[in-house]
């Protein structure tokens, strides 16, 4: 499934880092944050898998927006947009 | 004791690495120089280019910010085997910033290098929390009307941001108005001005 342009997502709240030795794209910041997609930007190879010279499936990538101020109430801009791939993404 | 200055410890390694990506038939010597020549092109003065193009022809803009690296290689500027580029088209609502909190992504094919603080801790923290206070260092000071949007390149592509075409600068030619254009203002940490 592809999620369609402004669908509302959650980046899953989860820590690899914490389990072990990973390479990983999607920043601290926005786990288990809420955001919006705002386009299917490709299919890329899984960066997890390619850091370490593992076979590497591709995976779709999407640009998502967030409210700066969901993930930091102090934040001085308004938006961020990030790249995320879709196994870090569940429908919010 | 004598020492070769012209051959260093580093020429040694490079020359060993070199050799060892050609016996592993990982990358050829023309392949290594065909790299070199595309990381040498890359360079303020491509994105300026495009920049300038995309003020002064609408179907050239529509290229740019449908397909950032058809728009490069339009301007022969080489884009092959490197990362997909977007851009992200300020307007006088909305303002793009980008960074990179992970490393330090950077669209090199038309920017270069990046500069030395791009890719400091301080850079990457403050720009996406505290990004108007980071802009108002640059002398960048937004209107509250103006959404900021910043953007954290995090993985396959590369963003650059098209800045709005100051005031003062109708019936300029390509060339002029792509020499006001710094790197600087291609990620959105200032804005294109006319030098008074």
């Amino acid at each position: 499934m592809i999620f369609a342009p402004g669908s509302a997502v959650r980046v899953r709240d989860d820590w690899p880092e914490r389990r072990g030795r990973c390479h990983i794209r999607t920043p601290h910041y926005v786990r288990g944050v809420e955001g919006k997609i705002v386009r299917h930007l490709g299919d890329f190879a899984n960066p997890e898998d390619l850091a370490f010279a593992r076979p590497a499936a591709t995976v779709p990538l999407y640009h998502v927006r967030f409210d700066a101020r969901a993930v930091w109430p102090d934040a001085t801009g308004d938006e961020l947009m990030i790249e995320i791939f879709q196994h870090w993404l569940e429908s919010a | 004791m004598s020492m070769n200055l012209t051959e260093t410890d580093s020429d040694r390694l490079l020359a060993a690495l070199r050799a060892v990506l050609a016996d592993k038939a990982i990358a050829t010597g023309a392949e290594i120089t065909e790299r070199i020549r595309v990381t040498d092109a890359g360079g303020p003065a491509q994105g300026a280019r495009m920049v300038a193009r995309a003020w002064a022809d609408p179907t050239y803009r529509a290229l740019m910010l449908a397909d950032g690296a058809r728009a490069a290689e339009a301007l022969d500027i080489p884009m092959r085997g490197l990362p997909p580029l977007g851009v992200l088209e300020d307007t006088p609502g909305l303002h793009h910033l980008v960074v990179c909190t992970l490393c330090s992504c950077y669209p090199r094919a038309v920017l270069g290098y990046p500069p030395f603080w791009y890719k400091s801790a301080a850079y990457r923290a403050r720009a996406v929390r505290d990004p108007r206070g980071l802009l108002a260092e640059w002398g960048t000071v937004l209107p509250d009307t103006v959404k900021l949007r910043v953007v954290d390149s995090t993985a396959d592509y590369r963003w650059m941001v098209l800045p709005l075409r100051p005031a003062g600068t109708e019936g300029w030619d390509e060339a002029r108005l792509a020499a006001i254009v710094r790197d600087g203002d291609m990620i959105g940490v200032t804005i294109p001005a006319i030098a008074t």
